[in-house]
């Protein structure tokens, strides 16, 4: 195996020939669809107001209806070019976490259903899940003696 | 005393093993690249009419190995042994195809450089009088390989430029002897590894281009072949980043093969295609052999070829435990007699 020098000069070396994603270019698109799905849950948040449900309550019928609106996506096979082209603009809303959810659902149905779907499920969005639970926990307490 | 290696590193086929048949099944994304007409058989769906992608390699495998050995006018009780692997755990692909088809079986792991693998154990089978008829195997299917390497298909996200898209494809060959050899199996080089402590699992390029560079330096000074000697050196799949590197790395060797050079990975795929870095898998140079370049042996156009199928030898563990990549590539020299 190279060295540590080695192998960092080599890294140097290929990173000549390795073209760099377009990260402006990607992040306006991403600005631009994430924004546009902002958007249109807002609308139909105000929608619901309008028709006189409460804030809290429109909230929640927004937020199944962009999760239902990604799993239906993924179901047909049509998320991940979405997610190709829009990136970050679709994965990091609640849309990625409902893709992370069915695309192993979908994946590993066929090593049945318990073993299969049922313990592939988290596969992705599990790591986030106990990572994101544990820093609000963290930032709870901090936030608790800050303010006892 | 060994009397058939010469060098370091390579072997040396005297009684000329030859190549007497190939198979080649694609995908439908193969089918549709540059290489597209030059395959025996062209899926209409990945799936292959299949319930698992699993199942669909293994039948792609099967399919191409009856389609060599028919092509190579042995019937399936003429052949004694199928030298395969494929990139799955356990070698699922392989070794289900070889329960269905009753033949001897000896499965290889060199990842994406088995199909050079186990062309060299077939030529040595032969070579060494141990077996008459080898077939001699490699297959990918990027579902199968997306699965077990990285995400489900249908999950959302963006691929680097400098990633690879894994070829759906089974090669196969079958290597025998006859008494007018034509297409001969002449010299083999086991690759050594080499590791230049590339970590990131979407730069295989780069972190295979040095066993490559390895194995092309042994080869020449071993066999003491000029480097103009072969028409065309093919490795399997460096890809389009990996191939801008090893022909850098061989420039500053002093050795100035880009006229010769090209990538089975870079050949497969069009730009057009979406496949960023180009193809990867152990079907890329399998097919890319069996169907492009021994078509070019055979009609005359193509008289002298190296192929170096690459590999890298990460696993879904060592890439989690933060290892490097290991990078193996082995050539194999076949010539028209």
């Amino acid at each position: 195996m190279f060295s540590n020098e080695k192998a960092k000069s080599y890294e140097q070396y290929v990173s000549q020939f390795t073209p760099k994603p377009k990260y402006f270019y990607n992040a306006v698109k991403a600005f631009v669809i994430g924004g546009l799905i902002c958007m249109a849950a807002y609308y139909v948040q105000s929608i619901l107001i309008e028709k006189g449900m409460g804030k809290g309550d429109a909230g929640t019928i927004v937020t199944i209806l962009l999760i239902c609106t990604a799993q239906l996506l993924t179901g047909f096979g049509w998320f991940d070019s979405i997610a190709k082209f829009a990136g970050g603009g679709v994965i990091v809303p609640i849309t990625g976490f409902a893709n992370s959810m069915v695309s192993p659902a979908m994946e590993f149905k066929k090593e049945g259903l318990v073993l299969g779907a049922g313990s592939k499920l988290f596969t992705i969005a599990g790591p986030v899940l106990v990572w994101g639970i544990s820093t609000s926990v963290v930032i709870g307490i901090i936030y608790w003696l800050l303010t006892k | 005393m060994i009397k058939n290696m010469v060098g370091k590193q390579t072997l040396c086929f005297r009684n000329q093993p030859e190549i007497l048949g190939t198979g080649s099944v694609v995908g439908v994304k193969e089918g549709k690249g540059p290489l597209g007409e030059c395959f025996d058989v062209v899926l209409e769906e990945d799936i292959y009419g299949e319930k698992t992608w699993e199942k669909a390699e293994t039948k792609m495998l099967k399919e191409a190995i009856l389609l060599s050995i028919k092509k190579a006018g042995k019937t399936k009780e003429q052949i004694n042994a199928i030298l395969s692997g494929d990139l799955l755990n356990q070698l699922m692909s392989a070794s289900f195809s070889a329960r269905d088809l009753q033949i001897p079986f000896l499965g290889l792991y060199g990842a994406c450089s088995t199909m050079t693998e186990s062309m060299i154990v077939g030529a040595v089978l032969v070579d060494g009088g141990y077996a008459d008829h080898v077939v001699a195997a490699a297959s990918s299917h990027y579902c199968t390989a997306e699965r077990q390497f990285r995400m489900p298909l249908e999950h959302g996200n963006q691929r680097p430029p400098s990633a690879h898209w894994t070829v759906t494809g089974s090669g196969s060959v079958v290597i025998g002897k006859t008494d007018h050899p034509y297409i001969c199996c002449t010299y083999g080089t086991i690759g050594k590894i080499v590791d230049p402590g590339i970590t990131d699992t979407n730069q295989m390029g780069a972190a295979m281009a040095p066993a490559a560079l390895d194995t092309v330096i042994t080869h020449f000074s071993d066999t003491g072949r000029p480097l103009d000697y072969y028409d065309m050196i093919l490795t399997g799949d460096l890809g389009h980043i990996g191939k801008d590197i090893l022909l850098d790395m061989m420039k500053k060797q002093g050795m100035d093969l880009e006229k010769v050079y090209n990538d089975c990975g870079v050949l497969i795929y069009d730009r057009e295609q979406d496949t960023h870095s180009g193809g990867s898998g152990c079907g890329c140079s399998a097919v890319t052999f069996s169907g492009y370049i021994f078509d070019k042996l055979i009609k005359g156009q193509l008289k002298k070829i190296l192929l170096i199928s690459t590999g890298a030898l990460m696993t879904t563990t060592s890439s989690q435990q933060g290892n490097s990549i290991p990078g193996i590539a082995h050539a194999i020299a076949v010539e028209i007699c």
